[in-house]
């Protein structure tokens, strides 16, 4: 079914750390599977775990007031690395609804969109503001507003965030891409008959 | 007038309908076992048949053990690789399984079978497509999402890029690479210097390099951030692809090349922005760090968060330094290593093993230390035992492999142990990325087989007569 966003108020996590790469989002070992369920065990999995599988009780992921936490807030340039859309897949999976970033690496910019996972990307200024306002209140309800393009919080400014306006529109409306471009069939079809060999 | 990019770009424009992004056409769409699955699933569960088969190339890396076949894969690993050969053979598409000579690292066989060509698009469902802008070519990395839409449209969505020019100007040294150039970019802008980016690499450095090395540049191109990366097709391009399977033949060979002369980017042409480095003043590169950024030339000293210049970048550098186990300011040289590996798309082709092989021949790999050599593709395998090169290394004590992904991604079994330092030809230096613990040093070739023989990193000059 494809994916639908319009605005969502939830808890948020801070990871503030920069280039988070999908490595860590979703190590390799956990891409074996041959469909997208399961990969939340995955999710982080090196810095939530000791090696011996046992949680680490720091990680922000780990902590009580993770529980329920809809929205990540992490550092510049997330997602950097692999195409992997398992990463995307591991967060949803996770319960993350949006990521808010000063800037996305593009391949991982491009495949949350493509499964209703926003990435938020907002001003460095606002970015730290927003992190220091978690740090004062974990349970800060954050909301990222897809229609009116921005991020807001309480005591906080509004955000904005720019998206793909093809994007954008069909997260609003719930349709998926794939069926917009089978309907240029037609044009498609006109282009490998003028550029065949 | 228009550059490289712009110009592949325009000529695979199918429709741009108002408010949407460019519908563009896709030549060549490479697929793997690993981001394809649930791609075909898509086209399933939709009742959709792959467009243009014969446009569609597979072959198993990612997944496959590099001994042993299928049965040395583990059970999921194995129903991927099988799922693969089942999704290929029901859309006709053609697969290179374990058993054909065509197999190898997908980046490293589109070249080498001359599928890759000058101004086509290029995709596939990994990060590393880029390495195919060496010909020339628009080639990008795309999402499991995209996969299926390039199966069952033949065409992806994109925004066009900013068109960002790389210049090398200036003459490599001897004992400095392609891998050094690129490793030395990236400790210049950053994994982020290049999002939102096309890279056009240009001047005198690049065009005195062969295609190997062009590739192992062209491949890096998305550890800055930037999906693609290109360099201007010219008769080195052309005499690597003369005679080979998929590239045109006869008359049609005449034409091709015709046509492939009109695409550099014209003179006077505009970048959104350009960046220089000089190759002449360039050294052999390693990483200190956790992302393939945080590189120095050998002979200097790990970075000291307390330079940094915010707080970020020091909370960065003390992380990577932390889980690298290096202090500020000690060499790299001398540094004890547990593993080299020789292998990956960036650099497992033959000349990359040719220059292993002369540091190595006649040397043995240090005690303690092991060495695993993977060919890129089992057609590499074959021109290098042709050459003698696995006796080379064999005789040395190293591993010679069957081709694969290998120890880049650590995948298929083949993995650091926690806390192992390797040396690494390969392309990411991403925490656990070679298995979890695992700590990665990128370096060309000739400096991972410096290491290998002394156990310790080492400048490969001092080793070269």
């Amino acid at each position: 079914m494809p994916p639908q966003f319009t605005t969502l108020t939830a808890r948020a996590i801070v990871l503030p750390h920069a280039d988070i790469d999908t490595d860590q989002i979703i190590p390799a070992r956990f891409l074996k599977v041959t469909d997208r369920q399961g990969l939340a065990e995955g999710l982080f999995h090196a810095w939530r775990r000791n090696a011996d599988g046992t949680p680490r009780a720091e990680f922000p992921l780990n902590r009580p007031e993770a529980a329920g936490a809809e929205i990540l807030v992490a550092g510049p340039n997330f997602g950097c690395g692999s195409s992997r859309e398992h990463a995307p897949w591991a967060l949803l999976g996770g319960g993350f609804r949006a990521v808010i970033s000063p800037y996305f690496a593009d391949i991982f910019r491009g495949n949350a969109l493509k499964n209703g996972l926003v990435p938020a990307a907002i001003a460095p200024e606002a970015h730290a503001a927003l992190a220091a306002a978690l740090e004062q209140d974990p349970a800060l309800p954050v909301t990222v507003d897809l229609q009116a393009g921005v991020v807001r919080w309480p005591g906080g400014p509004n955000a904005p965030f720019a998206t793909d306006p093809f994007a954008r529109d069909c997260l609003l409306r719930g349709v998926d891409e794939l069926g917009w471009l089978l309907a240029l069939h037609p044009e498609i079809t006109a282009y490998e008959h003028a550029h065949a060999a | 007038m228009r550059t490289l990019f712009q110009k592949i770009w325009d000529a695979h424009v199918v429709a741009e309908p108002p408010g949407a992004p460019a519908v563009l056409y896709i030549d060549l769409h490479l697929v793997h076992e690993v981001t394809s699955p649930q791609a075909f699933a898509v086209l399933a569960e939709r009742g959709l048949r792959v467009r243009q088969p014969g446009r569609t190339v597979a072959t198993m890396d990612h997944s496959l053990p590099t001994r042993g076949g299928y049965e040395a894969a583990d059970d999921a690993g194995r129903k991927q690789l099988h799922l693969l050969a089942a999704n290929t053979r029901a859309n006709g598409i053609p697969l290179h399984d374990l058993d054909s000579p065509g197999r190898g690292i997908v980046h490293v066989i589109g070249p080498e079978q001359g599928h890759t060509q000058p101004g086509m698009t290029i995709v596939c469902g990994d990060s590393h497509t880029s390495t195919h802008g060496a010909f020339g070519a628009l080639a990008f990395g795309i999402g499991t999402t995209e996969v299926a839409h390039v199966l069952a449209t033949q065409c992806v969505l994109q925004r066009r890029a900013k068109n960002i020019e790389v210049r090398i100007d200036g003459r490599l040294r001897p004992g400095v690479t392609a891998k050094d150039i690129i490793l030395a970019l990236l400790a210049r802008i950053g994994v982020g210097g290049g999002t939102g980016g096309v890279f056009e690499y240009t001047g005198e450095a690049i065009r005195a390099l062969d295609m190997e090395g062009r590739m192992t540049i062209c491949n890096m191109s998305i550890e800055g951030g930037a999906r693609a990366g290109l360099v201007a097709p010219d008769d080195t391009t052309f005499a690597y692809l003369a005679g080979r399977a998929h590239a045109p033949q006869g008359a049609a060979w005449d034409q091709a090349v015709a046509h492939w002369r009109t695409l550099p980017s014209d003179p006077g042409a505009a970048y959104d922005r350009s960046v220089v480095l000089d190759a002449s003043e360039l050294e052999p590169m390693v990483t200190f760090g956790t992302n393939p950024g945080q590189g120095m030339p050998i002979t200097g000293s790990v970075p000291d968060p307390a330079h940094a210049t915010d707080a970020a970048g020091r909370a960065s550098l003390e992380k990577a330094l932390g889980y690298m186990r290096l202090a500020p300011g000690q060499p790299m040289l001398g540094h004890p290593v547990d593993v080299v590996f020789l292998g990956s798309c960036t650099n497992s082709r033959l000349t990359d093993l040719r220059a292993a092989s002369r540091m190595m021949d006649g040397r043995r790999v240090a005690p303690g230390v092991r060495m695993m050599v993977v060919p890129g593709s089992q057609a590499v395998k074959a021109a290098a035992e042709a050459e003698g090169l696995d006796r080379i290394f064999l005789a040395a004590g190293a591993d010679w492999r069957e081709s694969g992904c290998s120890m880049c991604i650590a995948m298929n079994g083949d993995q650091l142990a926690p806390g192992q330092l390797a040396v690494s030809t390969s392309n990411r230096n991403f925490e656990g990325r070679q298995g979890a613990g695992g700590r990665t040093v990128l370096a060309s070739p000739l400096t991972a087989a410096a290491a290998a023989v002394t156990g310790c990193i080492t400048d490969p000059r001092t080793l070269m007569n």
